[in-house]
């Protein structure tokens, strides 16, 4: 318990992750399947940022020519998580096109629904 | 460094650039350059797998000026060689043999877009094969999801936005799984090109440290891409993806991005986790079962469609379910097996789904059986292309599929016990519930009274569908006839893989 709560940042990412998981996967609708993406990827963003933060150090950005290792943080996964933020929005964007798409034509946001009509349309 | 070692680099590249200035072509223009992409690349593959059988090992590319630990790697072996050559020739074939549909499929002012995703779904899939960086691999994962979202919901008939609806979420569901995985590779190892990876699990897994983070890490690995390559309990969008989509579409997905998943998970196997590390955690026994559910299940559900590219994609589950199954096997023959299978199993789906978008063609465009009553006399290239692809998933000797049953039933003989019951048990069942289905689809392309037959008329084909199905045809009777060459580079792949 107690490794919980020093690793709080951690814990938060998993628990947000897990939400954001299910709402992505058994939500009906889709404006929150996006949210529900949106935050499952925005967690794991957290999770890398929490990774690599030392405490007391500071962004790696080289400040009154100070080179030495010691005093900034792990700048790789600031990397990682603006690669990812690159392809989830990327991905957010695609999903709501296709939301904008199924909504003229069903009139609905709800993908039980939209599957439905699809199979009446179909018949 | 020999000027040929530069191959994967352009392999990868020229199709990304390309994408670029497709955007701005127009239809025509944008078709032929898409396709002499394609055909460029796949020569470049080809002359990779020549160079790499004399070179006789993998070796390392540095992108850009920073050596290992910071900078970012592509490696290429003659696995990676053959896969690519694979991928990239049934690639241009499936553009080729759907030609036509898309022409009709599609809008004509939107038609460049859609060439603009097969180079995009290119250049991914070379990248997920040759790349040595795990973050790389998730970047080009996802141009591959979003541009088989494209693919699919291209042709704007019936379901097929629905489809893409259904795939999207579940493909983002597995992505985040597997983003998820490598933050958790990063935090354990510290590195993210997957040589130093491999040395450091070694390392943890000899010292007996993070035993669960990393059995953690190996399950959502294989779940995430298990996800995304359409395993059995997560197989639901198939059906309406690949029976909706244009015949290219469904060619492409089921043939070359699912297996590019099914490679990237061989390569993190072998390559991220190693092979020790990853039978030690057990994990083989999940996909040994998964696999074989999926193998009959997806078989038994294919018994019971009516709609000829529906039965072909549950085929395909059942065959995604054989790969698993063979990984679950554990051995080097296993892992042989279902690499040949991933080959034989992209030439063989790509032939069946490209033929049965030319016998509904032949038939008003209808693809449920009762409707292709008769198809072959309509449309006889299709038909004969449509046999020996069926016949080679039942598996008849000369074909790949017979040989794809032999490799599985010697690694499953070289094991032993009651895994060894285990394969041969859902050998001899998907065969028989291939037969099945297959048999009675082809019976309805032949069936026909004697005074009918005469009545047909003769559908036109077109010169790029007669060529595509011939050269798809011709390999997969070459997988079978000449197996051993194929079957020895992959020994060879896994070797250099180590």
């Amino acid at each position: 318990m107690g490794n919980l709560f020093n690793n709080y940042e951690e814990a938060c990412a998993i628990i947000l992750f897990g939400i954001g998981f299910t709402t992505l996967l058994l939500h009906r609708n889709m404006i929150k399947k996006v949210i529900g993406f949106s935050m499952m990827d925005s967690a794991i963003y957290l999770f890398l940022a929490a990774k690599g933060y030392i405490a007391g150090r500071k962004a790696p950005i080289i400040e009154n020519g100070v080179q030495a290792v010691e005093a900034y943080i792990n700048p790789v996964p600031a990397g990682l998580v603006l690669t990812g933020i690159v392809v989830s929005v990327s991905s957010t964007a695609l999903m709501l096109a296709l939301t904008v798409r199924l909504y003229r034509r069903y009139h609905t946001l709800n993908i039980d629904e939209i599957t439905e009509m699809a199979r009446k349309e179909e018949v | 460094m020999a000027l040929w070692q530069n191959l994967p680099f352009a392999m990868i590249l020229l199709p990304l650039a390309s994408a670029g200035v497709t955007s701005v072509l127009r239809g025509r223009a944008a078709r032929w350059t898409a396709i002499c992409v394609i055909a460029l690349v796949t020569g470049m593959a080809a002359a990779l797998a020549v160079f790499m059988q004399g070179y006789g090992q993998s070796y390392p590319y540095m992108m850009g000026h920073f050596p290992a630990p910071w900078g970012n790697e592509i490696r290429a072996g003659i696995l990676e060689a053959v896969v690519a050559l694979c991928f990239s020739a049934v690639m241009l074939l499936s553009v080729l043999g759907g030609l036509r549909n898309l022409k009709r499929d599609i809008r004509t002012d939107r038609q460049n877009l859609y060439f603009v995703m097969c180079e995009l779904t290119t250049s991914a899939l070379m990248a997920q094969v040759f790349t040595n960086d795990v973050f790389t691999a998730y970047v080009f994962l996802e141009i591959t999801t979003i541009a088989a979202c494209v693919l699919i919901c291209a042709n704007s008939k019936g379901r097929a936005l629905t489809a893409a609806a259904r795939y999207m979420v579940l493909n983002l569901v597995g992505s985040g799984l597997f983003l998820l995985s490598l933050s958790l590779i990063y935090d354990l190892t510290g590195h993210l090109l997957m040589s130093n990876i491999q040395e450091k699990m070694a390392e943890l897994s000899a010292q007996g440290k993070y035993e669960q983070p990393i059995t953690m890490v190996i399950a959502l690995v294989t779940i995430g891409l298990g996800i995304k390559s359409a395993l059995y309990p997560f197989h639901t969008w198939v059906p309406d993806a690949y029976s909706m989509s244009t015949p290219t579409s469904s060619a492409i997905l089921s043939s070359l991005i699912s297996e590019g998943y099914l490679f990237l998970l061989i390569k993190f196997y072998y390559r991220v986790f190693g092979m020790q590390v990853v039978l030690e955690t057990g994990i083989a026994n999940v996909l040994f079962v998964l696999g074989a559910f999926g193998a009959v299940m997806g078989s038994l559900l294919a018994v019971r469609q009516t709609d000829i590219r529906r039965m072909v994609a549950y085929s395909s589950v059942a065959q995604i379910g054989y790969i698993y199954l063979a990984m679950g096997i554990g051995t080097p023959e296993g892992m042989t097996a279902a690499a040949y299978q991933i080959v034989a199993h992209a030439v063989c789906k790509a032939l069946l789904f490209i033929a049965a978008g030319g016998l509904s063609d032949a038939s008003r465009e209808r693809q449920d059986l009762p409707h292709l009553r008769g198809a072959f006399y309509r449309q006889p290239v299709a038909g004969a292309a449509f046999t020996l692809g069926a016949l080679s998933m039942i598996g008849l000797p000369l074909l790949s599929g017979f040989i794809v049953k032999v490799s599985y039933a010697e690694a499953a003989v070289g094991i032993g016990g009651k895994r060894m019951a285990g394969v041969l048990a859902v050998l001899i069942v998907s065969t028989l519930l291939n037969t099945l289905y297959f048999g009675r689809a082809m019976i309805n392309l032949y069936r026909l009274e004697e005074k009918k037959i005469r009545e047909q008329r003769r559908f036109r084909c077109g010169a790029c569908f007669a060529i595509s199905c011939a050269l798809l045809a011709a390999v997969t009777v070459a997988l079978g006839v000449a197996s051993r060459p194929v079957l020895e580079a992959i020994r060879q792949g896994f070797q250099m893989f180590g």
